[in-house]
């Protein structure tokens, strides 16, 4: 058997009715399309958390009060849950040899003022040791020193959104500004960091902890931020903050420490599953689609029967039928599949264009299976009417008209 | 002279319910290489079906059929297809050929399913439409041909495998009487040629040119079967 002459035949008889198999196709572009797009927002918000989470610096762990469950993320603040305080974090660093920094961090909100310009924004207290703890970068000015901290000097350094809104074009260097009751002295500007996972990270102020102790009269910190000395001090150090914490906390592990590696883990599950899902809605439809296929092919080889019979009278055997059939549907599902791909892939490269927050990452994994899954469509639901069709009796086949 | 074509005791019965029609009441007949026969009878007397039980496309309910001494009754239909394809060429009362398909492409046919390769169909094809006097029209699309014309490409279509004989249910049927003359002027050419041919009609004219004729009545033969 030809099995170029059954191509040909096949593609002529889809061009006698473009229309119909336009149509046809359209199920199975529209379901590949649909399963290289949404996996391809589930692998771009992946990429997206992996990108964002290696922002927060390599190596880092951060203890914060409560035993959570992993997958929980914030503690539950439970009146047992004893706070993690300043000196923890001091004695974490003094205590271990696998610990590079342990910062106290302080969060919280404030009005910030500058003459007659305010705003409301996020007051983070941290020591000297955050700035290179985390990569951040001071864009102009200097970065918080052991001084400023330990003698408590009210001095902050501001994130890029308040600089523009307090000050426009002025250089704040040196200024003056009020946070809560009290004047602060501006020493530094962060470098831009953008919008991630939702917030603004330029919209902070830096000050010494201590001084936001003071400032939110507390003594509860946020969290403590860890940087261990290398990669393989990881768990050296995890093991000596545990030691530590439980020793000083009365013998109970009312702290949880995160490695970043155990974030992108729980985010990583999380994604799995949402792309999983995502891809699983998409392959519905394309079994949709593949259930038009048959339904087609099924009205084809009503309309064709004549044919049938002719063929079947000059020696057409069944399996030349049946090949015949299958060819075309096959060839309309692979049509369709190569049209959905260039249409998936298009679209989700053009998203990230149009819409700011959508990250995109075409998953060719998901291209080459969605492929292959269209071509497996077409031909799953090319058999049923393809077996009909050879099975036609040929005289019968041929009376019909 | 060799016996190609043996029926013994042929019948056909359609069951449709309660009722049971016998199309073919015990046919018993054979037909000698080389050899020109018509098969006359009124509509309904069974000699289509009769025609297509010669032609494997169909299979009697009771009886023997010898096709070049092998028995046909029992074999498969993958088996009876590869004996239609390869020794039995069809001519049929409205032609049977694919609408879409250009004339050479529908002479062709036959050998798609011989396995024969591309450049050697087409070349068999236009050889065989040289004979049936249409190399002009090869490309052409059978819609656009006249009926006669048509009648030539299925002709052609028939011979294109070389078959041990040509089967033809009324070919004249649906042609005026000129081109009906022409296509029973070419079967009279390929008889001298050697060829065995099978023909069902129900007009004198058209029996006419075959060596014998068998006439059928109510699926029993009444004349010319030996």
């Amino acid at each position: 058997m030809d099995v170029f002459e059954i191509l040909k035949v096949s593609f002529d008889s889809l061009k006698a009715n473009k229309l119909r198999s336009f149509l046809t196709m359209l199920g199975v572009i529209i379901g590949v399309a649909a399963v290289i797009l949404l996996v391809s927002i589930g692998e771009g918000a992946r990429r997206y958390i992996r990108t964002e989470l290696g922002g927060l610096g390599t190596n880092i762990l951060i203890v914060v009060p409560g035993k959570t469950a992993k997958e929980g993320g914030t503690h539950m603040g439970t009146s047992s849950v004893r706070k993690l305080v300043y000196d923890d974090a001091v004695l974490i660093k003094k205590r271990s040899v696998h610990v590079q920094y342990a910062v106290p961090v302080i969060v919280g909100t404030s009005w910030v003022k500058y003459r007659n310009k305010n705003r409301d924004t996020y007051i983070v207290g941290v020591t000297e040791d955050y700035f290179p703890a985390r990569n951040l970068s001071i864009e102009s000015g200097r970065a918080l020193g052991s001084n400023d901290v330990e003698t408590k000097r009210r001095v902050c350094i501001l994130g890029r959104t308040v600089k523009r809104d307090l000050f426009g074009d002025v250089n704040p260097l040196g200024a003056t500004i009020k946070i809560g009751d009290e004047r602060y002295r501006v020493i530094g500007i962060m470098q831009k960091k953008g919008v991630t996972l939702g917030y603004d990270l330029d919209d902070v102020v830096f000050i010494p902890t201590p001084v936001a102790m003071d400032l939110f009269d507390t003594d509860a910190l946020f969290n403590i931020t860890v940087k261990a000395r290398g990669e393989q001090s990881i768990d050296a150090a995890k093991r000596d903050i545990r030691k530590l914490l439980i020793h000083r906390h009365a013998g109970r592990e009312d702290f949880t420490i995160l490695s970043q590696d155990e974030m992108l883990d729980v985010m990583g599950k999380v994604l799995n599953i949402m792309t999983a899902v995502l891809a699983g809605i998409a392959a519905i439809s394309l079994i949709v689609g593949g259930i038009g296929i048959m339904n087609i092919m099924l009205v084809s080889v009503r309309e064709r029967t004549k044919e049938i019979g002719i063929r079947k009278a000059v020696g057409a055997k069944n399996r030349d039928i049946l090949f015949q059939f299958l060819v075309e549907s096959t060839v309309v599902s692979v049509t369709g599949g190569a049209g959905g791909i260039l249409l998936g892939v298009s679209v989700g490269m053009a998203i990230p264009l149009f819409v700011k927050f959508l990250p995109t990452s075409i998953a060719w994994w998901s291209v080459v299976l969605a492929f292959f899954f269209s071509a497996l469509v077409g031909i799953f639901f090319g058999v049923y009417p393809a077996r009909k069709a050879a099975l036609y009796d040929p005289i019968v086949a041929l009376r019909h008209e | 002279m060799k016996e190609l074509i043996i029926l013994q005791g042929i019948k056909k019965i359609y069951d449709l319910g309660k009722n049971r029609v016998e199309v073919l009441k015990g046919i018993d007949l054979s037909v000698n290489q080389g050899e020109f026969v018509a098969i006359m009878g009124p509509s309904g007397s069974g000699k289509s079906t009769l025609l297509n039980i010669i032609g494997c496309l169909d299979r009697p309910t009771e009886g023997r059929y010898l096709f070049e001494g092998n028995d046909v009754s029992n074999k498969s239909n993958d088996e009876l297809a590869e004996i239609r394809n390869r020794k039995i060429g069809f001519v049929f009362q409205s032609f049977n050929l694919l609408p879409g398909m250009s004339a050479v492409k529908n002479v062709e046919l036959p050998l798609l399913y011989s396995g024969v390769s591309g450049p050697e169909r087409r070349a068999l094809a236009l050889e065989m439409l040289q004979r049936v006097g249409l190399s002009h029209r090869a490309e052409h699309k059978p819609p656009e041909m006249s009926g006669g014309e048509q009648q030539r490409v299925a002709i052609a279509r028939a011979l294109v495998n070389n078959p041990l004989v040509i089967l033809a249910d009324e070919p004249t049927g649906n042609l005026d009487s000129r081109s009906g003359t022409e296509i029973m002027e070419i079967f009279k050419h390929l008889h001298q040629e050697g060829t065995t041919i099978v023909l069902v009609t129900h007009e004198r004219a058209v029996a006419g040119y075959a060596e014998r004729v068998i006439t059928i009545k109510d699926g029993v033969c009444m004349d010319g079967c030996f």
